[in-house]
């Protein structure tokens, strides 16, 4: 007993003929169906090539349109002369010019010798399918699908939606539960012949003719009703990408097809020279008797569509480019951004490196350069340095940074001196955490040591940005985490807030530091806020300073001038 | 887009056409091959002018990927490129009489012959200096590209350019007739580019690299655009509207994905940055043919003179695609 195979053909009949010469070779009858839009100059030739194979026979032609009912007449056709002429026949397997045999044809004889009375054809109920891509389930048989998915949308899309409002539905006829599944089967003698047999198949087929795509229904759902065993998976591995056409082979994924041990996979690239010289050589090993194992094949089709629609995580390139609403964050990974702490503590960038697993980078918008982690003229990616090609545009800057620093966590330093809208492409970042000491750039002032009558314009104008940057930290709507204290609060209890403000960059940190960076010197900056104040600068955002709160273990070291940078 | 930005777009691409054709008459066949070319062909498309040094590595690398004609037009080469592109079996030339800025750097003859000769086909458009990378390159042809963007329904494919440059002086190494440009030019930058939107064409507008890092670093704002859409299935009613940049009509433009999910695209490798760059710049600065009346080229003049090199120490070494793929360069889409 044998396996009978039919082929249905459209295109690049040269492969054809290479597939059905090999199935031949295996002991397998051949009908082949050729797509009637195949002009008789590309057939006859075809036809006359296969001339020499007495096992080869051709079935009647129709025209074969995606999702239309030729597809199913010219697989019935075919069928039945395969039936007739080939009595050794036990199963019958469907396959198409795209088709490739990956096994020797003995193995799946041998295969389905051991399963005699199993149909393999895929065939979910569509109560419970989500099979479709196209959202049509029970409509694809409750409707009426006269017009071409492919040559004529508008109508065909019209038309379903005429009969949704008709509210149209089409019945069933005697006793058929609509299933669906791939259309690529291998089924027994017997149930072909009951479906070709059928006593109601006149009705049968006149119902399915005008339903969609019935070479996915017609025999899922007649072999439901006709099989005895009846196994609900295909035998020939086909994929479908994210939009619901098949992926195709090529010849790098040679070994990936070997390992599968599928029996049959489509869709090969008709121009895989490497495939079809590798598979369509005969063999003459005994046959193996491993199960398919397509897992690394689905992984690898899942993966592909996963980067489709999903794509990476905070990359913007040439063919992704998220909009904000798209995507949670546009940034490759977490960073923490230091507002005022540089300013308060001293050599505070190293310190926090030997307390955080991270890459402490300087203020990265400063506006003479960018102070890249180690003081580095070119960073990752071949950053530059430069302000004014980070200042064209700070968020790409800030997302180049976090792309090429991906798995690393980044913090960073910002204050009033540095670019003044930076802070909006991170403000509303989920992978932000900001954690602010207000008013703490005030220090900078303060150490410089220069009148207050000459800078107070520069500070006003300072205070103004640190405002504004404050209020959108605030605002309920931003995304990043954020934990403001004002420098007074801050220095009440200043080794309990450097705990909580590193627990929420790196939870755990806090319990796990072991040393305080050591206080700029505050003495003074008590008398110097009173003297903004008589200048009319009050300095609401440092808080209610007192002169006191400044470590008493700082006072030993001054009186030096203390400038921050 | 409201109604009448997409008429005033329709009208800008009637006008592009219609100076195609004024232009085409500039165009002096010099050897016309097109009629063999067949149905489903692949075809390149380039214009050039004193490339002959280029030329025989050009032709095997593009002959390698499976293009099947090319269609150059030579603006007046002195230096025998137009005899070697007539010798080229595959290949059709045309001598362009005019003046390359004038005819709008070139396009406006290139959009002529799509016009004439690729409808239908998919059309590679690039300069001599341009070398095409797509995913699986390696081990697919082009042809296995262009049938899965046919059944995939998409009519153009992004290859964002990307500068190569040697480590040290460009005038360090000789580059010789045939050679790999590439075993010279091995290095680029992988994460420095800007991207931004161009709301009337759709198109996103990328800068950087090392020409933003080293020559334009205190004027990034005039770096040269980097997007590039350089295969198209041509479609009599297309026109590129400035280089392969940007073209009309403006969906073509749209070859990334805003939901969040990853095009597939590819890559230009970029060879300009080689010895032969000075003698360029020193000619085309002459000439005064080029964009922004070559600002690009003054900037290298004076650049190349002084002692900066394009090399630094993040700079990435190139080994293939897959590196391009990983380092968030260009994607493999949903193509597996």
């Amino acid at each position: 007993m044998t396996v009978g195979v039919i082929m249905l053909v459209h295109e690049n009949l040269h492969r054809a003929e290479q597939l059905a010469r090999h199935w031949v070779a295996g002991g397998c009858p051949v009908v082949i169906h050729v797509d009637s839009n195949v002009p008789d100059t590309t057939f006859k030739p075809f036809v006359a090539a296969l001339g020499d194979e007495p096992k080869v026979k051709f079935s009647t032609r129709h025209r074969c349109e995606w999702g239309m009912w030729g597809l199913v007449a010219a697989t019935l056709d075919a069928s039945q002369i395969l039936l007739d002429n080939f009595p050794e026949v036990r199963h019958v397997y469907l396959a198409s010019g795209a088709c490739m045999p990956l096994r020797p044809v003995q193995d799946l004889t041998a295969y389905l010798d051991r399963h005699p009375d199993t149909d393999f054809i895929e065939s979910v109920s569509t109560a419970e399918a989500n099979w479709a891509v196209d959202g049509l389930e029970i409509e694809r048989f409750t409707l009426r699908f006269p017009f071409s998915w492919r040559k004529h949308r508008l109508l065909f899309d019209a038309y379903v939606n005429l009969q949704r409002r008709l509210r149209v539905k089409r019945k069933i006829p005697n006793g058929l539960i609509p299933h669906i599944g791939s259309q690529w089967w291998c089924l027994t003698r017997e149930t072909l012949s009951q479906i070709l047999r059928n006593p109601n198949r006149k009705a049968t087929d006149r119902f399915f003719r005008r339903s969609w795509i019935p070479d996915e229904t017609y025999f899922q759902t007649l072999s439901r009703r006709f099989a005895r065993n009846l196994e609900s998976r295909s035998l020939t591995l086909t994929k479908f990408d994210y939009r619901g056409r098949p992926h195709v082979f090529y010849d790098d994924h040679l070994r990936l097809l070997q390992r599968s041990n599928c029996f049959v996979a489509r869709k090969i690239w008709p121009r895989a020279d490497k495939l079809f010289d590798t598979f369509l050589r005969t063999s003459n090993d005994s046959p193996n008797t491993t199960e398919p194992q397509p897992d690394k094949i689905n992984r690898l089709l899942a993966k592909a569509s996963e980067r489709r629609l999903k794509g990476r995580p905070g990359l913007a390139m040439q063919s992704r480019y998220p909009s904000r609403a798209a995507v949670r964050s546009q940034t490759a990974g977490h960073y923490a951004v230091f507002v005022g702490f540089s300013d308060l503590f001293e050599e505070f960038q190293p310190w926090l490196g030997q307390t955080l697993e991270t890459i402490t980078h300087g203020h990265l918008f400063a506006p003479e350069r960018v102070e890249f982690a180690n003081d580095a003229t070119v960073y990752k990616g071949a950053m530059s340095d430069s302000a004014q090609v980070r200042d064209y545009n700070c968020g790409c800057f800030l997302r180049n940074l976090m792309w090429n620093s991906r798995g690393t966590h980044q913090s960073f330093h910002y204050r009033p001196f540095d670019t003044p809208k930076a802070y909006l492409n991170f403000v509303n970042d989920p992978h932000a955490t900001i954690v602010i000491i207000s008013g703490a750039w005030l220090l900078r002032y303060f150490h410089s040591g220069a009148d207050i009558s000459e800078m107070r314009e520069d500070i006003a104008e300072k205070q103004k940005v640190e405002r504004m940057y404050l209020r959108a930290f605030e605002d309920n709507t931003s995304k990043a985490q954020v934990r403001i204290w004002t420098l007074a609060d801050f220095l009440t209890d200043r080794v309990d807030y450097m705990r909580s403000a590193l627990d929420l960059v790196q939870p755990g940190a806090g319990q796990a530091m072991h040393s305080m960076p050591n206080l700029v010197d505050l003495t003074g900056f008590g008398a110097f806020l009173e003297a903004l104040k008589n200048q009319g600068l009050y300095q609401k955002r440092v808080g209610d300073y007192k002169e006191d709160d400044s470590a008493p273990a700082q006072r030993a070291a001054r009186p030096r001038p203390y400038i921050v940078n | 887009m409201g109604l009448a930005e997409s008429y005033r777009l329709r009208l800008i691409r009637k006008r592009l056409r219609l100076r195609a054709l004024r232009k085409s008459r500039e165009l002096h066949p010099v050897q016309n091959r097109t009629k063999s070319i067949t149905p489903g062909a692949q075809l390149l498309f380039c214009t050039l002018r004193d490339e002959l040094v280029r030329l025989p590595y050009f032709y095997e690398y593009y002959r390698n990927l499976g293009v099947d004609h090319f269609l150059m037009v030579d603006n007046g080469s002195q230096d025998g490129t137009r005899e070697f592109l007539a010798d080229q079996p595959d290949t059709s030339v045309w001598h362009a009489k005019g003046l390359y800025r004038k005819a709008r750097f070139g396009v406006d003859w290139l959009n002529f012959l799509q016009r004439k000769y690729a409808h239908g086909h998919w059309s590679l458009v690039v300069d001599p200096d341009e070398f095409l990378v797509f995913p699986y390159c390696d081990s697919r042809p082009l042809s296995a590209l262009t049938d899965w963007l046919d059944t995939s329904e998409i009519r153009s494919f992004s290859a964002m350019l990307l500068d190569m440059y040697p480590k040290g002086a460009l005038e360090k190494f000789q580059y010789k007739s045939g050679q790999n440009p590439f075993e010279v030019a091995k290095w680029f930058d992988s994460g420095n580019y800007t991207i931004e939107k161009n709301p009337l064409y759709g198109n996103l507008w990328i800068q950087g690299g090392p020409r933003a890092r080293v020559y334009f670093a205190d004027a990034p704002k005039q770096a040269p655009a980097l997007n590039k859409v350089p295969l198209v299935k041509w479609n009599k009613s297309y026109v590129y509207v400035s280089s392969t940049h940007l073209i009309l009509p403006r969906g073509l433009n749209r070859v990334y994905e805003s939901a969040g999910g990853e095009k597939p695209s590819g890559m230009l490798l970029h060879a300009k940055f080689l010895n032969t760059l000075s003698d360029k710049a020193n000619e085309e600065l002459r000439r005064n043919q080029h964009y922004a009346h070559g600002r690009e080229y003054q900037r290298y003049n004076k650049k190349l003179n002084s002692k900066e090199h394009l090399w630094c120490s993040w700079s990435e070494e190139y080994i293939n695609w897959r590196q391009l793929e990983v380092l968030g360069l260009m994607s493999k889409g949903s193509w597996a």
